[in-house]
């Protein structure tokens, strides 16, 4: 059944993220984008990380993607009608399938080294993934978790800078 | 875990063309935002596999990394659509103070 499951929400996914490079028109590359993201957030319950799911429709299919898609609609951008190259399609593809080929490769050469933190599926499912992760977050990666607030900051300034015609 | 791992190969691989392929710059941006998912699908993956919390750690920072790169970013685009009018990649051929 779960197997079933995986196989059919691959199939959105690989069909949306193919979609998303090919629409001509921006608005459904986005949307096809977000629908992509939902299937991500699957993914991760099914790996037994409902809060990273939840941070992953809010923060990436709620606040990035609104964003984009006020940007599409306030430069009014048009169906994408300029010609494709011939050799810029070729090469692009060329260079990604072997970035494929490469990735693949290495899962089969590479050997996974085996099971070594503390925390198992039951543990996870009995203490509470929310409450683990910030534990996690507030004691080991509390430095770069600080960080990371600077990180924000320094968008903030840039983007309101830069948006701005006269400052 | 390498159904996974694969799954989030290929959505790599299809954003790499994505972003070498097309021209406008704000469907290159999404297709960037797509590889920076297939990465934080294999974060997340490993770290369930490996029981270490870490890896779901570092999707938080990319995550926060995407954003800040989206606003910049998007505000690049709006600053360089008043100047020419057009955000196709091939108009940005002019390197300027």
């Amino acid at each position: 059944m779960e197997t079933l499951f995986f196989l059919v929400i691959t199939l959105v996914a690989l069909v949306s993220a193919i979609l998303v490079t090919t629409c001509r028109n921006p608005i459904n590359s986005a949307l096809a984008l977000i629908m992509t993201f939902f299937c991500l957030a699957t993914y991760y319950v099914m790996l037994d990380a409902p809060f990273m799911a939840a941070v992953q429709v809010m923060v990436y299919a709620g606040a990035i993607m609104v964003l984009m898609v006020f940007t599409i609609m306030l430069l009014n951008i048009r169906i994408d009608s300029s010609k494709k190259h011939f050799h810029m399609v070729v090469v692009g593809s060329i260079i990604g399938f072997f970035t494929l080929l490469n990735m693949v490769f290495l899962l089969i050469k590479g050997k996974s080294a085996l099971p070594t933190g503390p925390y198992s599926g039951e543990m996870i499912k009995q203490i509470g993934h929310t409450e683990l992760i910030g534990r996690e977050m507030f004691t080991n990666f509390l430095l770069p978790f600080e960080i990371t607030s600077i990180l924000l900051l320094v968008a903030i300034v840039g983007a309101v800078i830069l948006a701005k015609k006269k400052i | 875990m390498e159904k996974y791992l694969i799954v989030s190969a290929i959505l790599f691989a299809i954003g790499t063309i994505g972003v070498l392929t097309r021209k406008n710059a704000i469907v290159m941006f999404m297709c960037i935002e797509l590889m920076l998912n297939a990465v934080n699908l294999t974060f997340v993956a490993f770290s369930r596999y490996l029981g270490n919390l870490d890896g779901q750690v570092f999707v938080f920072f990319v995550m926060t990394v995407a954003a800040a790169e989206a606003a910049v970013g998007l505000a690049l685009m709006i600053a360089f659509y008043n100047n020419r009018e057009s955000i196709d990649m091939d108009d940005v051929n002019l390197m300027k103070w």
